[in-house]
């Protein structure tokens, strides 16, 4: 039961996020960030614990991976998670950091096709 | 109650050949009557004088020997409720019943199971329950026995499973042995779990044992089922069966109360709002009972072409069933105009939404006008201590009633309500719904894929490996208490009602390695291939039952999720870190199992399991896994320990 309730939960954090997203590209540019930094940066500052390492998402937290998120709605949801997501201020986490974990979480590539053991 | 050291065999012997053969003459007493006046105390034994030699004459001792104990009936009665098993990490306190079992029983119906610690015993006996849809039995101290087994009788009681308590004590003080039996003594043993014990009682006499066993085992077998205490005390077990008390011996006859049924006019209420619903949605959780009541949920589902969210209480739903929607259960929840909730533990929880922020708040997550319908047996039994029993839901129709039972009159009173009107319209519905499903299948898919080749090894990945090894098999995941995102129900055929065994109930950590033991016992006699995807903070509660499930030879396939960490508490942690802003970099004191990370195949091996591990490379665990199957096919447990990503 809790973990469907997790489940459910999971699956309203990832609808916040998609809807979170409408790509405007001049205006949401995100600051320059390094992906192996962010990738640091995602194991120190917990992000993985929910979203696991490759951002593969759980029932904890969706997957953020291959998922082409614009930077306004990805800064926006981490300040001011509006699920059961811990918030992260600037104090704790700086936007420098942030832009280093979305180059991270932008990064990381799409599945494999047509994996045998996913077809049975 | 007073001990009676005192008894002279002959007199036994002559008051119970005085009782006749009653229909339900229990062997103890039966035999009692026909035994040969055999010399007592044969052989050598100890005495305070040093040990017998073989040249000395046989002594006769007049009162320090009996045939027939107290035990030996308490045996009988057991016989008569059909255990197969009762599990114990062996105690003094029921030395006396310990020894009728193995010798005078022949240890068989029931097999004392040797245990290391009565918590495995408990969730053994939970966790066979589940399989076997009958209660095996516990012996335990009545204090310190009952005190270690307190969690999983908790668990048990939260999940409605009957365990079948039976604790040992010593009540005359003036026949204590000095020491340690005292404080293995108790007044009332089970005040302290009696807040989830359904019923217990302390029998003084062995008539007043076999009426209370009976009685024990029809209230625990009664919806809602859960765990019952008997006391037994030593002087009961131990001395000789009382000339005065054979002729009354008998065991009372065990009649299992049929479950109740909804109220008529409720189920015929239920069944109009559900038939004329837009958008009903039926959520069940510890609804199947019994194999049936897989069948007549989907009876009822396909009567009315609707959605099904099964919240896994229990085995309720075959996952590739084109109405099992339970991964898109938030939207349908939020679409729907009438709910029906089957056996749910938390119907609120189900229906409104909990933010676990500084500031906890909650909203409701159905439209205005939803009606909800609850069939939950739990209305008919409620205790106030322990909190288990979750928000008080606003329903529409309340049935105090089982489910399982209930549902055949349900269904029936929605085909009689179905016009042909509506069957067109359920029809379109359940062409939509099975396009959803498939959908959310291929979904499933897809997204099992992402961290298909990371290290540590994804729980997606973990789940298909473990798939393709036993897809072929008559298989049975007997425990999941690795929180791994639910893989396995989104990419695995669940069809039969041993393929998935529900949860702990009381989330209680320590469930999954003991009750996967006892499941697996349980699939055992039906050569079944039993699975267990086992957390590593949950298997260092007791991982002594390894031990067990190797000394009786049981089958398991044990893999574990080792995420080397309690990551529950880590995201707890995590969670006050960021609201109280002091940094987010200190998670891991108290909550990680690492340094030095715990290698479980040396843990299993050294148990006499076969082991391999930790696998870090995904791609070495496919035929890791073959390696263990080959030896549970042997009929022994084995364990492949799997470095994974936290959920």
């Amino acid at each position: 039961m809790t973990k469907t309730l997790f489940g459910i939960a999971a699956i309203a954090l990832m609808t916040a996020v998609m809807t979170a997203q409408e790509p405007k590209p001049a205006a949401q540019q995100a600051p320059a960030g390094n992906a192996e930094t962010g990738k640091k940066l995602w194991v120190s500052a917990g992000c993985w614990q929910c979203h696991g390492y490759e951002g593969q998402g759980g029932a904890a937290g969706p997957r953020l991976a291959a998922r082409n998120l614009p930077w306004a709605g990805f800064s926006a949801y981490v300040r001011r998670p509006t699920n059961q997501m811990p918030l992260y201020t600037e104090k704790i986490l700086p936007t420098a950091d942030l832009a280093h974990i979305y180059a991270y979480v932008q990064s990381r590539p799409a599945p494999p096709q047509n994996i045998p053991l996913l077809q049975k | 109650m007073a001990r009676k050291r005192s008894v002279d065999r002959r007199d036994f012997l002559k008051g119970a050949a005085v009782t006749g053969a009653a229909a339900l003459v229990p062997d103890a007493v039966a035999s009692a009557a026909q035994a040969p006046a055999a010399p007592a105390a044969q052989g050598p034994r100890a005495s305070a004088a040093g040990p017998i030699r073989e040249a000395d004459p046989v002594v006769e001792v007049n009162g320090e020997t009996t045939d027939r104990a107290g035990g030996d009936f308490m045996v009988d009665v057991l016989k008569s409720l059909n255990f197969e098993y009762v599990a114990s990490n062996p105690g003094s306190s029921f030395r006396g019943i310990h020894e009728s079992i193995i010798t005078y029983g022949g240890n068989q119906m029931p097999e004392f199971l040797t245990c290391c610690h009565e918590e495995s015993s408990v969730a053994m006996a939970h966790g066979y329950f589940k399989v076997e849809g009958k209660p095996m039995a516990v012996l335990a101290h009545g204090t310190v026995g009952l005190q270690h087994a307190a969690m999983a009788i908790y668990n048990a009681y939260c999940d409605r499973v009957p365990v079948y308590l039976l604790g040992g004590n010593s009540l005359d003080a003036t026949q204590r042995r000095p020491g340690v039996e005292w404080a293995h003594s108790v007044q009332d043993a089970a005040v302290m779990i009696r807040d989830f014990l359904k019923w217990d009682d302390q029998p003084v006499s062995l008539p007043h044992f076999a009426e209370s066993a009976v009685r024990a085992y029809k209230i625990a077998m009664t919806p809602p089922m859960m765990p019952v205490l008997i006391m037994i005390d030593h002087g009961l077990q131990e001395d000789g069966i009382p000339p005065e008390v054979a002729p009354k011996l008998r065991v009372p006859k065990l009649t299992l109360a049929a479950p109740p049924v909804g109220d008529s006019g409720a189920v015929t209420e239920a069944a109009r709002l559900l038939v004329n619903a837009q958008n009903p949605v039926i959520v069940a959780d510890r609804l199947a009972r019994t194999p049936a009541g897989i069948q007549r949920l989907i009876e009822l589902a396909e009567a009315l072409q609707a959605p099904v969210i099964d919240q896994r209480g229990r085995m309720n739903m075959p996952s590739r069933h084109p109405l099992n929607h339970s991964e898109s259960g938030g939207q349908l929840i939020a679409n729907a105009d009438v709910i029906l909730g089957l056996e749910l533990t938390d119907f609120w929880g189900t229906v409104n939404a909990f933010r676990d922020a500084l500031h906890r708040s909650s909203r409701s997550r159905i439209r205005q006008g939803t009606r909800l319908i609850s069939i939950n047996s739990v209305d008919l039994f409620s205790k106030s201590n322990f909190q288990d029993f979750q928000r008080y839901p606003e329903v529409d129709i309340a049935m105090a009633a089982d489910a399982e039972a209930t549902l055949p009159a349900l269904t029936e009173a929605v085909k009689r309500l179905t016009t042909d009107d509506r069957r067109r319209a359920f029809q379109e519905r359940g062409a939509r719904m099975a396009e959803a499903h498939a959908r959310a299948r291929q979904a499933s898919r897809t997204e099992a894929g992402h961290a298909w080749d990371a290290s540590p090894i994804s729980t997606a990945r973990m789940a298909a490996e473990l798939w393709a090894v036993i897809r072929n098999e008559d298989w049975s995941l007997v425990s999941e208490s690795g929180n791994s995102s639910g893989w396995s129900f989104r990419l695995w055929d669940f069809e039969k009602h041993y393929q998935h065994l529900g949860d702990s109930g009381g989330a209680g950590v320590g469930y999954g390695a003991p009750a996967a033991v006892g499941g697996a016992l349980a699939n055992k006699k039906h050569g079944r291939l039993s699975v267990n995807i086992q957390g590593d903070g949950d298997m260092l509660y007791a991982p002594g039952v390894l031990w067990t499930a190797a000394h009786h030879q049981i089958p398991l396939l044990t893999v574990m999720h080792n995420n080397r960490a309690y990551h529950q508490e880590v995201m707890h942690i995590q969670r006050m870190a960021n609201w109280r802003q002091r940094g987010i970099d200190r998670w891991h004191i108290g909550t990680t199992i690492t340094n030095p990370n715990v290698d479980f195949a040396k843990i299993a091996q050294g148990m006499g399991v076969y082991a391999e591990g930790p696998i870090t490379n995904p791609n070495d665990l496919g035929p890791a896994l073959r390696r263990a199957l080959a030896v549970v096919k042997k009929g022994e447990p084995a364990l492949v320990d799997v470095v994974t990503q936290p959920r």
